[in-house]
């Protein structure tokens, strides 16, 4: 699932590390979600989203949205 | 790579449960290779080693419920469906063949060293899944 991610930690100038240790995840769950390997769960979606004081679909593209552009 | 809370408490008690079990394993190979145990006792000794490698199933259970990473426990869950889809793949082609004479007969216990084998290639195809995604 494509997200914008890394554009709001690039803004915020905060390395993978920095938003893990915000989220209390691994770098490797925050590498993983940048890169659209990784789906997070709803709880993680909102915790993500709420950190960046965004809704969900400013920070995630949804599936169906990106299959119909 | 740091590790969290729960992978430290998993490698800790792999590394208890390994310790145990050579201590309990040499000592009931040396009483069993003299024929100095019968009977209950010889069932109890028995069924020694086989306790701290069911121990091993518990610790990855464990891992499970105490990791809060839910990226990490997925990884974690892939390794284990990969490593039981080959070590019962291996056991029903080597079940067929023994069947038919084929190959010698393999003690029960191999089954579970297999399945641990396959919990390192489920670590390497999550390797190459998170090399081919990237």
């Amino acid at each position: 699932m494509n997200n914008r991610l890394r554009v709001l930690r690039a803004e915020r100038g905060w390395s993978q590390q920095d938003l893990a240790e915000r989220l209390e995840v691994s770098r490797q769950s925050v590498n993983a979600i940048e890169t659209g390997r990784y789906d997070p769960s709803l709880p993680l979606a909102f915790r993500i989203a709420e950190l960046f004081g965004l809704a969900i679909e400013d920070v995630f593209v949804s599936p169906s949205k990106e299959s119909a552009s | 790579m740091t590790c969290t809370p729960a992978q430290r408490r998993y490698n800790r008690r792999i590394i208890v449960l390994s310790i145990i079990y050579a201590a309990i394993l040499l000592p009931v190979c040396w009483v069993f290779v003299r024929h100095l145990a019968s009977g209950p006792l010889a069932y109890a000794l028995g069924v020694a080693p086989a306790l701290p490698v069911s121990g091993f199933f518990a610790v990855i259970g464990l891992y499970f419920v105490e990791e809060t990473d839910e990226y990490l426990r997925m990884l974690m869950a892939r390794q284990v469906i990969v490593a039981s889809g080959l070590a019962m793949t291996v056991a029903t082609f080597w079940g067929f063949l023994e069947n038919f004479g084929l190959v010698p007969h393999l003690v029960a216990y191999a089954w579970p060293i297999v399945w641990f084998a396959g919990l390192g290639v489920g670590a390497l195809v999550n390797k190459l899944i998170d090399r081919s995604a990237a």
